[in-house]
Parts: C-alpha cells; structure tokens; sequence
C-alpha cells in the first residue's frame, strides 16, 4: 500500500501535467508540444528538479533547507573563480577541477548547515535562512560582485546548450542501454521473489518495462527532433536531461534501498522512536545536509555553464522553487513522506506552468501569482489526500 | 564461586536538571526471573530502565551485565548486550511498515561503498515468521503502522524484541493499551518467555496486572526505592500501601524512599 498511494500521486501528478502540457498547447496556438519547448523544458527543470530531489530528504527529516538559492550562488562563484581566475586557462584539467572545487564547497556548505541543525540542535529553518543571508553575501565577496566570465568550452557541455547534447544515435544508445537495465533488474526482482516463493504475476512487470520503453522512446525521439541551428542535425538528448537521470537514480535507490534513506524516512516519522531503537540521529540528518549541498553544487555546474558566467545573483529565490516543487510533489511538511519521483515530477510542474504562461504572453507578475496559487491548492489538496490515508 | 547475576545494578543515579529522577537504586535479575517495578508516574521507573536500555546514561552506579560492568552509552550497545525493550511509547516509526519497523536501526543490510543496502525480501519474510507466531490473524504487513490498531501495533513492538534473541527484556507498560483478549496474549507469552530462561523486567504503575507474573518486586517513590523483596511474602494491599504512601511493610526491609512511621503509627 506504501507503495500503491505513492504510485497513486505520482500518477495524478501526470495527470495534470498533461492537462497543462495540452491546455498551454491550445491556449498558445501549437508551441507547446514541440521538440524545441520540451527540450528547453527539460533543461530549465533539471537545475530546480536536481536540488528537489535533495530537498525531499531534508523535508523528510522534517527539516528545511532555505538556503539552496545563495548556496547554489556561492558554489557557482567559487568555480568560476577556480576556473577562470586561478587555473591556467589552457589545462585540459582546469574545468574538472573546478567542479571537483565545487563539489567540495557544496559538501563543505551541507556539512555548516548539517552541524548547526543536527549537533548544535538549531533549528533548521533558523540555520538556514541565515545560512540564504551568509551564502550570497559571501557569493558576492568572493569577486566583489563582478561577473566573472566565460567558462572554457568542455565546462559549457553541463549548460545544455548548442554543444551540450549528446547527439541522434548516442541517445539512442543511452536509451536502448536505459531499458536494457531496467529489463534487467525487473528480471533479478522476479527471480528473487520467485525464490522467496513468492509467486508475483509476470505480467506487472513486463507492462512495466513496457511503460519505461515507450517513455524513453518518446523521449530520445523528441530529444532527436530539436535540431541544431541552421541543420537538419537532431541535437538528442541534453546533458543536463542525463545528469538529473542519473541523480534521480540515485536518491530513489538511497531513498528505498539503504539504511541510510531508511533512516532519513524513520526521523521524519518519529524521532524519538528513531533514537530509541538506536538510530544515530544526528549522523543521518548531518549527511542529509551534506548531500544536499553536494546537490546544490551539481546544479551549480548546470546553472553556471548555462549562463556562462559566474555572477553573485545566481539562484535567487530557486530556494522557492525547489521547496514548492518537493511540496507539489506530494512530500510533507510535517516529516516522514514523500518519494524522489514525485518531488522531479513537481519541479516539472512549476516549469510547464511557468514556460507555458511565457508562450500565452503572461507577465511576469501573472506566472508568480499563477503558481503560489497551485502551490497553496496542492498543499490542501495534499491535506485532503493525506486525511483520507488515514481514515 | 556463586553464578554471577544476569543484571546488577548498584547505586544507580539520574538527575534531570537537578531533580533527581532515580537516586542510589540497587536491583537485580537472574535468567527466568521476573521483576516487578512499581510505582507511581513520575517514580522513576521508566527512567532507570531507560538506563538499562542504553537511551539515557547513568550519572553514577554501577551496572553489570553476566557480572561484567558496561558503559550502557547507546541502545546500539545495549541491543549487543542482549537487551530488549517494550517501551511505553512502543517506539514506532508510525510511516513505515511492520517489517521496516522490525529491523529499524537493524536492518539485514551489506556495505556498499559509503550505504549500506538492504535486503529487504529477507527483512520482510522474517518479519512474517515472528509476527505470525505472535498472532496468526496478523496480515497488514505491508501497511503503515499509523494505520494499524492498538493490538497490532503491540504485536510489531513485542515482535521486535523477540527477533532478536533477548536475554534479558523490559517491557514497560506492555499492556497498557491493550484489550482483555491481548492482555491475556501479552501474559501467556511472558511466562513462555521466562521459562525459556530469559530475564524480564516488567514495569506498571498498576499492581493487579503485575501481581501474578512476578517473582520479585521493587516499588519506587521519588526515584528511591521504598522496598523490595518476593511477591509470596506480600500481599496486594500492601504493594499498594507501598505504591501510594510509600509505607513499607513490617516483613520488608524498607529503602531509602520509605516514608518513616513515629511510635504512634502516624507518618512523618
């Protein structure tokens, strides 16, 4: 059933994108559903989708993290200035170092964020909202407020921009190896339950690697329509579309299968049960942090190679966004539930919304109050929703 | 040379902001002994067996476990020990299912890199094992226990305790939610439990759910013991007169806690 009701969110979180992908693809005379949005699409909602899924664990822990925005400002700077300032520009390592740096910078921001709430017992929304003030204030010190600009060319890949994609038949291969794998571990899951004897219809599954064929087809297929400027040559699919697969990934499998994501759910439901049994509390919502804030600095790449530039206002207000989005996406406020997947799915709820007011000619200030009211409705639908759970 | 005691605490302390919660209490458990700690709300019981459970750490006394002295600083290390608690509360994630709740902070899991992956499957069938054993009626193993009764809410905190191979198990007021027919079920299984040797401590504030299981007593007051000794050299009544004015009687040697009577019967 735990799995059922997620299953059940998930999929009316579907619904109603595609009632916003169709309604927005009418209201806008057809620019909607076209190879050219959906690609922007998917680029723009990796940066807000990648630290969402992050956010799902802090949230999980019933904890908050509101300084994803300046911390995301910070490590941005702290690359460009590896890359651009420090380094040789002509090295070949230059750009991965500065990555590397930025990692470091976001565990190192996780792990300031992590120690005052979990040991110095702080709380988080305190720790946080001082941490969106400290980070961006150092996010200027860092170049007294200078763009610092461009990035060298490998470093532009993560922007998903003209070189940032794949290609037609690299992305075939990436999706054809995607199913394969998924085929696989549908395989081992029923072999294994097999040998538990316990007998599991076959027929879930194959419709189930059927479902991630179709969607993958689709996806490679459209990703393989946007072509390059001037040409005939289908872009495929973008690297920021391949690093936010892979990171959900990830967070679903720590989320579901270690000890670690166990643990992060447990908190989120009953502390002082947690602590009774003899989970190390404090550790797990340390690493929580830690995590996010290396989260942050992979958005950071995406953000920064983006724009190409490292300037000190990058990802303000995105703390809004990844919050809303994780909400949206079904994860509680008040701890203990809510998955990965549906937090990815929310942040591409925000950005259809938002690139489909674009398309129809809303102002700005129209986007901001079209999408606090969804926010507001999906938090009392999710109320609704947890009520009848309960009943 | 004598067979050392399963527990032996000596001169247990704890104080909470300079209110002494338990103070200089001594007790014992041998293997298919049954302890009675009685005792108010408030009298400190939970707290010292909250000191035997690893969660809160002593301030002073000595505890020893099979005649060795431990540090008892995490329930991580009392689980090690062999030492299993029912608490109050019964300590569930009340999120996660019967099995997840199981194993928590246990789970059967193998290291991979810096996680620890675990086999769920396993966790799961055994889960249905131990809980079947408990109540064969039991069948929402794959339902948040937020959404589970009292009873079956118990049976996962009881089963828990039990997967483990105890040796010695608290249980604190294990049925203070239940119903007849489970306070029947919680009573035959502590006295299968005691004769396959283990070592029980059995905390109540209530003397009627107690006075039939136990071997031995102890009532606390205050956090000071106001006697001890065995059930067969009381009776009822006086347990209560102990519990409620901390009035030990004649045949009991009185503790720390006991209030003293003047020549005229009267307490001072």
């Amino acid at each position: 059933m735990k799995l059922g009701t997620e299953g059940a969110r998930i999929l009316s979180l579907l619904a109603l994108l595609a009632v916003i992908a169709v309604g927005f693809h009418i209201a806008s005379g057809g620019l909607f559903l076209t190879p050219r949005n959906i690609y922007n699409l998917v680029v723009q909602t990796s940066v807000v989708a990648i630290m969402a899924t992050g956010m799902t664990f802090v949230i999980v822990t019933r904890n908050i993290d509101l300084s994803v925005g300046s911390s995301l400002g910070l490590i941005g700077m702290v690359i460009a200035l590896v890359q651009i300032k420090w380094l040789p520009g002509d090295a070949a390592w230059n750009w991965p170092l500065s990555i590397l740096a930025g990692l470091a910078c976001g565990a190192l921001i996780g792990a300031w964020n992590g120690l005052w709430v979990a040991y110095a017992r702080v709380p988080s929304f305190v720790v946080t909202l001082g941490g969106l003030l400290i980070f961006r204030g150092m996010a200027f010190e860092t170049a007294q407020g200078r763009t610092l600009a461009p990035f060298q060319d490998g470093y532009l890949v993560f922007g998903g921009g003209i070189q940032g994609a794949i290609g037609e038949s690299a992305s075939w291969m990436v999706g054809l190896v995607g199913v394969a794998l998924y085929a696989v571990t549908q395989v081992v899951a029923h072999l294994r339950a097999a040998r538990m004897s316990r007998n599991e219809p076959v027929r879930r599954r194959v419709l189930k690697v059927l479902a991630v064929l179709l969607v993958m087809g689709a996806f490679v297929w459209i990703m393989n329509a946007y072509n390059l400027p001037r040409s005939d040559i289908g872009r495929g699919i973008p690297v920021p579309a391949l690093v936010l697969i892979a990171i959900v990934l990830m967070m679903e499998w720590i989320g579901r299968a270690t000890t670690f994501g166990r643990h992060s759910y447990a908190i989120g439901g009953g502390m002082e049960a947690s602590r009774l049994v003899g989970i190390n509390t404090r550790k797990t919502v340390f690493f929580v942090y830690v995590l996010m804030g290396v989260l942050a600095a992979v958005a950071a790449v995406i953000a920064t190679a983006r724009l190409n530039a490292g300037t000190s206002s990058t990802g303000e207000l995105l703390e809004l966004s990844v919050i809303a989005a994780a909400v949206i996406g079904g994860v509680s406020l008040s701890g203990g539930r809510g998955s990965v997947a549906a937090a990815v799915i929310g942040a591409l709820v925000i950005q259809s919304l938002d690139s489909g007011m674009v398309l129809v000619g809303a102002s700005s200030s129209m986007r901001m109050i079209a999408i606090g009211l969804i926010l507001t409705i999906a938090v009392f639908a999710d109320n609704q929703f947890a009520r009848e759970a309960k009943e | 040379m004598t067979q050392p005691h399963l527990v032996n605490m000596q001169g247990v302390s704890k104080s909470f902001g300079g209110i002494h919660a338990v103070k200089g209490i001594d007790l014992t458990l041998d293997a298919g002994e049954v302890v009675a700690v009685l005792g108010h709300n408030g009298a400190g019981k939970s707290t010292l067996m909250k000191m035997l459970a690893g969660a809160y750490q002593r301030d002073l006394g000595d505890i020893q476990v099979h005649g060795q002295s431990v540090a008892l600083s995490s329930p991580a290390e009392a689980h090690d020990l062999g030492i299993e608690t029912i608490y109050q509360t019964l300590a569930l994630a009340d999120n996660l299912d019967a099995s997840a709740n199981l194993f928590l902070g246990r789970e059967i899991a193998w290291r991979f890199g810096p996680f620890r992956v675990m086999d769920q499957a396993r966790m799961r069938d055994q889960t249905a094992q131990v809980i079947a054993r408990l109540n064969p009626h039991f069948d929402a193993l794959d339902v948040p226990c937020r959404s589970l009764s009292g009873g079956q809410r118990q049976t996962i905190a009881i089963a828990r305790a039990l997967q483990f191979d105890a040796r010695i198990l608290i249980m604190d007021e294990p049925t203070a939610a239940l119903g007849p027919h489970e306070t029947a079920m919680v009573a035959d299984l502590t006295r299968r439990l005691k004769s396959q040797g283990l070592g029980i401590f059995l905390i109540s504030h209530d003397v009627h759910d107690v006075f039939d299981l136990a071997d031995r007593f102890i009532v606390m007051k205050g956090g000071q013991e106001v006697g001890s000794g065995r059930i067969s050299e009381v009776t009822k009544d006086e347990v209560l007169g102990m519990v409620i004015m901390g009035r030990c009687p004649a045949q009991i040697r009185p503790g720390p806690g006991a209030s003293m009577l003047d020549e005229h019967g009267a307490q001072t």
